[in-house]
């Protein structure tokens, strides 16, 4: 049982804010930081793994602070996001030299259990620098399983890897979470987050803006107004169809760009609804775009929400 | 010390690639022994001396030093492979010990061997001047690995700063104005040469106290801060 313990904690560089007041706990099991790009999920991740200070606040592993504190790494599991790993060396040659760094008193052994579980030995013996991205992203996971940690930092694991590589990393999570590991891995992309880890937190803009199970994240996401441009060859009509549904709550004529702009609050019943009301009047529609579906959008609502 | 780090720093810094490409730096000084010596059939003490001098001790050794130094710590800095090593329960001051100790091995090799043979071509057994090149470039050594090894984990560009520190301040400025030879690691190497060797034939800008305290001191401080430095190592690039 570990748990990771981040109080208070914001990081500024220069004068840009990178992480902003943000307190949360990571208990055991698997938990997804979820946000978009320059969200601050690294650094926060930097942090936990000893690699930057805080400005301000504390970050603990068991009550022990993360920073200038070797002995944590005893407990952790690293797996970076940065592709450079010693490549003049073959895979076993790299896992079994980061047992003997942890001090295991069978290294090569140990090296041999990670990389099965892994599933390496396929390629164990070539040279790290033929390595495809998904196999680097696997030794990589094999030297940070090596020591048997209780907690696995995880930056954006998933990146550059192909569908099956996917599939058998986050089986493998899976079960190092149901082990009761505290694993904590981050990632920019929703689908991931919600197929791996049932409890998320997500950051914005260097914020904690949401905090939990992923189901009740994933309907505030849902939920939220969402806004459509549309385009189609009677306007005008449309418009005054639509605004007697009950699933929009506005709609704007763009006389200028000839487009409606919609926004609509009931988004499962609004996209329904919107051919059947153009059929039925014999309204043809051109174009029928949503205009903020980036992850960005959905951040940014949520720490508003 | 941790074999390990050893092992996986040697393999970087000196693949055979690289060996083979480094090598030839104090073959040129071997090549430039041996012509001498082979042209010259009287080959005068004084231009002996002043070849090892300016050539193995002014050249050889601080090119061959920065790229042992710098290459056993600041290319995995550079790269982020460093955080393996970091990532580990092993305490900051073995890594840099550890990281030293090959710079200094690789320098050695490449450069203090070079240098005993090529005193040794140029002015034979007599007169300790052998032992005299070969105990500066020694001492050198393990100035010049300190100070490059901290510059490259001060440093991002290590190389240019080594690089800017040996060509204009020991060569330019030192040759230049007398007062900057007393802060020359070049000089207080030299400091030991010219005890050991028979009078006036290896000529310092500083007497030996001052250079041996002055060498001790710089390859301590440059240990020291080292550490200090790795220890608060933040990731660049992460964001």
């Amino acid at each position: 049982m570990t748990t990771i313990s981040v109080d208070r904690v914001s990081r500024w560089f220069g004068n840009v804010v990178a992480v902003n007041d943000v307190t949360m706990t990571i208990g055991p099991g698997v938990t997804g930081l979820l946000g978009p790009n320059g969200a601050g999920k690294s650094t926060l991740l930097h942090m936990m793994g000893g690699f930057l200070a805080p400005s301000t606040g504390t970050v603990t592993l068991d009550g022990a602070p993360t920073w200038r504190n070797e002995d944590i790494y005893h407990h952790i599991g690293l797996v970076p996001e940065r592709e450079a790993m010693y490549d003049f060396l073959t895979g076993r040659e790299f896992v079994v030299a980061n047992a003997e760094l942890f001090g295991l008193p069978n290294a090569g052994f140990a090296a041999q259990t990670a990389i099965d579980t892994v599933q390496m030995e396929y390629a164990a013996d070539r040279r790290i620098a033929t390595y495809s991205k998904g196999m680097r992203q696997r030794v990589k996971m094999a030297s940070a399983l090596v020591h048997n940690p209780s907690v696995l930092l995880l930056d954006e694991p998933f990146n550059g890897m192909d569908p099956r590589q996917r599939m058998h990393l986050m089986d493998l999570l899976r079960k190092m979470g149901a082990e009761g590991r505290t694993v904590l891995f981050s990632s920019h992309i929703l689908e991931e987050v919600e197929q791996l880890a049932h409890h998320i937190e997500v950051m914005v803009a260097g914020r904690h803006a949401a905090s939990g199970d992923y189901r009740q994240i994933r309907r505030l996401m849902v939920d939220r107004p969402h806004r459509y441009t549309v385009r189609s060859d009677d306007n005008r009509a449309l418009a005054s169809a639509l605004i007697a549904d009950e699933s929009t709550a506005g709609i704007e004529l763009d006389l200028r760009d000839g487009v409606l702009h919609i926004q609509a609050i009931d988004f499962v019943r609004f996209t329904r609804r919107l051919p059947h009301v153009a059929r039925e009047r014999g309204i043809r529609l051109y174009e029928v775009s949503p205009t903020d579906e980036s992850l960005e959008s959905v951040f940014t609502y949520l720490v508003g929400a | 010390m941790n074999r390990t780090i050893a092992r996986l720093t040697m393999r970087g810094l000196l693949s055979p690639r690289r060996l083979m490409l480094l090598s030839l730096i104090p073959l040129v000084l071997l090549a430039v022994a041996g012509l001498l010596r082979g042209l010259a059939e009287g080959l005068e003490i004084d231009t002996a001396t002043t070849i090892l001098s300016s050539l193995a001790i002014g050249t050889v050794l601080p090119l061959i030093a920065l790229i042992c130094g710098t290459g056993a710590i600041a290319t995995e800095i550079d790269d982020g492979s460093v955080v393996y090593l970091l990532a580990k329960p092993i305490g900051r001051p073995t890594i840099v010990l550890t990281k030293y100790l090959v710079a200094l091995f690789g320098t050695i090799l490449l450069a203090v061997v070079p240098t005993a043979i090529a005193a040794f071509i140029l002015a034979g057994a007599d007169k300790g001047i052998v032992l005299g090149f070969t105990a500066s470039a020694l001492v050198g050594a393990l100035g010049y690995s300190a100070l490059f090894l901290l510059l490259g984990v001060v440093t991002r560009h290590a190389v240019v700063v080594g690089l800017l520190y040996v060509l204009i301040w020991e060569s330019l400025v030192g040759g230049a104005v007398p007062g900057a030879q007393a802060l020359s690691i070049q000089q207080w190497s030299l400091s030991i040469g010219e005890k050991i060797a028979a009078d006036g034939l290896i000529a310092s800008a500083v007497s030996l106290p001052v250079g041996a305290s002055l060498l001790t001191a710089v390859a301590l401080f440059g240990l020291y801060f080292a550490v200090q430095r790795l220890r608060s190592l933040t990731l660049a690039g992460e964001q």
